[in-house]
């Protein structure tokens, strides 16, 4: 046994690395960039909605056509909509949770080196990383970025002449789209085949911590999906550049011109995104629930309740997510007899997400909690989880549907549960392991003001929207000035505006304290949560080759808090295996 | 410990919208709106007191099992526990999901009444047209190459067809009060969709398809159309109306605009 050394060049070390920990970094800070280009888009499209006549003078200056003399075009605010919901749900949700904490934390979790492909590890950071540079391109192009929405339904979004960012703006999307896809697939086999084959002795498959198990279901719904929606975008690509008809049927006429293509069907393109679009929302959401499976237990000093309960609640999650596609398209003239299938599976899927929030709470039952900054947005994760998940009640039933269908209601449903919440379970990944990943803490005042306004603010921004829906207001409608009825609406628009304001600048306090704290925060030590998984066992942050040489043995489940006579509170993976002999 | 007073204001918050009913649905003009408002106040009342508890029950075990010195229970959960917890949200989710499938199957599934009034609906960016056959009730043959928006032919209506001689071609739609009506809905180019919430039904219009939809409404009225499929630029300014009329008003709208043709 020896210990591995790191290479010494910073090229080979930080750029063109293949050590795991520096590429979850780099997804990482790469979903960090994604974040704020997305963040920054809502404010601009919030601000438009309520002032759709303002006059901006430095909108001029970034779109000189689409915002021609400082006013924001109905197009243009189509396009900003489009580009936050892409960056958000492929390179923010997708991305951080799994490929940057999943590539940081898993080898460590299973006692292993690196990852079984360390080379794939790094071509599948940098194809994203292209990916995302492709994407951001869409901005600088003639026409402008796509408007067609994330969906990028056909024929919209297969024919150039059907609106501004039609044409070279969407060809763009969809290749990008493309090699995000090719990315996630390595990314996916490379999980995979890490937590199979490179556990280390003793690491059962029932001693996982639930974060590894859900980082395994997610990265086998990433395979699966990402594939069919690669086989989507070419298809989508040849329709637009080669004169096939894959998407696009006969007899249409655009801009009064008749056109060619023949016998594709529009329904097609959204059977198979939403094949992969729906498994989508759990790989987004799920190492946001092992995140906080994983933080609820530590920081309540109690075992987590019905571990595997939680196990089996999150493989029949991955499994039912494959089956409820069609619940988006209960109003897109797909077969009735269908849609009600999909909704008795949509239904069933309501039940292990309520089994995982029944354990949370029995976790937390008789548990001695450490109100920490990352234990709070583990609970807040909970909470909003409880929220956006029983909104899913009213849009899973196609009776229902016939009314909420593209309303607000269903905006507000995804942003609390695969935005906020999924984003809530990164906030608690972040302050959890921060001083693993850089050897200091954060802190945790400023912490907690985030906290606080970041909770208020997101449900003041996210729940009046389910009101709007109530009312019948559409979604992707760029103002609100041609409908009497959605004229009186007009002052909760207004006041979700703000709270988006207020929300998104409370998040300048996070960003100050992450890079303050990696310079300036307090040393932290090896285990400062008295946590019992193996990444507590080996310095902050770790050595190269993550144990230095050693090969740990796990002799205990991953929740092993407040066991009776035991020495300490908690029982690490790798103590003896009589914890009393100590 | 904040937290759990802070999730509990939020909750009551909540709760009160839902109860004062401040943004809501309109009055429903259809016997399918009120069965469709009764599904909805059936699942806000299980979802509200699902809604109120478990945030309430979260709040309760962070104020409860605060540490505050004790040593924490050492328990790895309990089967009975989960039984109830997983055998109960079946039963109430499925349950709910099967109360409603009784209004989607009136909309979709239900054998359509034959002398049901035909109206035929052509989307495109960015309006809608609606064709009623006139008094041989048949349609015209109609030709995308004949299409000509200005000149007020937006489905392409083919003159040498008698059939479509008396057509009758319209920006909005009306309807009788208190008949059937079937909807047959055409696009010329991208998705959109029809919706009116007063009758509580929404349909996406898709190119190459012809989907219909049957409904029925009661109560006299003008109501708006907003397209609810992202259409492109104009999307959000694609708007029409329906006109709920008495029957006999109805009638002789149709005769006006025969005239008028």
């Amino acid at each position: 046994m020896h210990a591995h050394h790191a290479p010494q060049g910073f090229i080979r070390k930080y750029v063109f690395s293949l050590d795991h920990k520096v590429i979850g970094i780099q997804y990482y800070f790469l979903a960090l960039f994604s974040v704020l280009v997305g963040m920054s888009l809502s404010l601009l499209m919030r601000f438009h909605m309520i002032h759709p006549d303002a006059k901006v003078g430095w909108f001029a200056t970034l779109w000189p056509t689409a915002a021609q003399g400082g006013i924001m075009t109905p197009e243009l605010y189509l396009s900003l909509m489009t580009m936050h919901g892409t960056i958000m749900v492929f390179f923010v949700l997708t991305t951080a949770p799994q490929s940057g904490f999943g590539n940081y934390f898993l080898p460590i979790q299973i006692g292993a080196e690196d990852m079984a492909f360390p080379v794939l590890n790094m071509l599948s950071f940098w194809t994203t990383f292209i990916a995302l540079a492709v994407m951001v391109a869409a901005f600088f192009v003639q026409g402008g970025p796509p408007l067609a929405g994330w969906t990028a339904y056909p024929p919209l979004s297969a024919l150039a002449n059907s609106g501004p960012g039609e044409g070279l703006g969407q060809t763009l999307w969809i290749v990008s789209i493309a090699i995000f896809c090719g990315a996630s697939l390595m990314g996916a086999i490379n999980f995979i085949a890490t937590i199979i084959d490179l556990r280390c002795q003793g690491m059962s498959l029932m001693r996982l911590p639930l974060t590894c198990w859900t980082w395994f279901v997610t990265a086998i719904l990433g395979l699966l999906g990402f594939a069919v929606l690669l086989a989507a975008g070419v298809l989508l690509i040849l329709d637009r550049s080669a004169g096939t008809s894959f998407f696009v049927p006969g007899g249409l006429m655009i801009s009064d011109q008749i056109l060619n293509h023949k016998g594709g069907s529009p329904l097609l393109w959204q059977h198979l995104f939403w094949f992969f679009g729906h498994p989508e929302v759990y790989i987004a959401i799920l190492p946001g629930m092992g995140v906080t499976s994983q933080l609820l237990s530590t920081f309540c000093r109690k075992p987590i309740f019905g571990y595997r309960a939680m196990v089996y609640a999150i493989l029949s999650i991955g499994f039912l997510g494959f089956m409820v596609w069609g619940h988006h398209m209960f109003m897109s003239g797909m077969s009735p007899y269908s849609a009600m299938a999909f909704s008795v599976l949509t239904m069933a899927i309501g039940v292990p997400s309520a089994i995982k929030t029944f354990n949370w709470i029995g976790t937390l039952w008789g548990g001695k909690i450490r109100f920490t900054t990352a234990m709070m947005f583990a609970l807040g994760f909970v909470s909003l989880f409880v929220t956006g998940g029983l909104s899913g009640i009213f849009l899973g039933q196609p009776a229902l549907d016939l009314y909420f269908h593209d309303t607000y209601f269903v905006v507000g449903h995804f942003h609390m549960i695969m935005g906020v919440a999924a984003i809530f379970g990164m906030f608690a990944g972040t302050f959890y392991w921060f001083p693993k990943m850089f050897g200091r803490m954060m802190n945790e005042t400023l912490g907690k003001i985030h906290f606080y306004i970041t909770f208020v603010g997101v449900y003041a921004i996210f729940t009046p929207m389910h009101f709007l829906g109530i009312a019948g207001n559409p979604r992707r409608y760029s103002d609100f000035t041609n409908f009497d009825f959605l004229g009186k609406l007009l002052p909760v628009h207004t006041f979700m505006t703000h709270a988006a304001y207020w929300t998104a600048g409370i998040q300048i306090l996070f960003f100050f304290n992450l890079f303050w704290s990696m310079k300036y925060g307090k040393k932290a030590p090896m285990n400062p949560w008295n946590a019992t998984t193996l990444e507590w066992t080996v310095s902050s942050p770790p050595p190269f080759d993550n144990f230095g040489g050693q090969h740990p043995v796990v002799n205990h489940g991953p929740y092993e808090y407040g066991v009776p006579g035991a020495p300490r509170d908690y029982v690490m993976q790798t103590d003896p295996v009589d914890v009393h002999a100590e | 410990m904040l937290l759990a007073p802070i999730i509990w204001v939020l909750t009551v918050v909540i709760c009160y919208f839902f109860m004062a009913k401040t943004w809501w649905f309109p009055p429903p003009i259809s016997a399918h709106g009120i069965a469709y408002d009764a599904q909805f106040m059936r699942t806000l009342v299980i979802t509200g007191i699902i809604f109120f508890f478990a945030q309430f029950a979260l709040g309760w075990v962070i104020f409860r099992f605060r540490d505050d010195g004790r040593r924490a229970t050492y328990s790895h959960g309990n089967n009975k526990w989960e039984t109830i917890w997983t055998s109960a949200t079946a039963v109430l989710f499925v349950g709910l999901v099967l109360t409603g499938t009784r209004i989607w199957a009136a909309v979709h599934l239900s054998e359509p009444d034959p002398n049901a009034v035909p109206i035929e609906i052509m989307s495109k960016q960015f309006a809608f047209s609606f064709r009623y056959p006139g008094p041989d009730g048949k349609f015209g043959a109609t030709d995308l190459k004949l299409v000509n928006d200005a000149a007020g032919n937006p489905f392409g209506l083919d003159d040498n067809d008698p059939a479509g001689k008396d057509d009758i071609v319209s920006a909005s739609l009306k309807v009788p009060a208190g008949k059937p009506i079937k909807l047959i809905m055409h696009s010329r180019d991208v998705i959109h969709n029809f919706f009116v919430r007063e009758l509580r039904l929404k349909q996406d219009i898709v190119p190459g398809m012809e989907i219909p939809l049957y409904f029925q409404a009661d109560t006299p009225g003008v109501y708006e159309i907003p397209c609810s499929e992202l259409c492109g630029l104009g999307h959000f300014q694609m708007r029409s109306t329906m006109e709920v009329m008495p029957e006999a008003d109805f009638e002789k709208w149709k005769v006006d605009q025969a005239a008028n043709r």
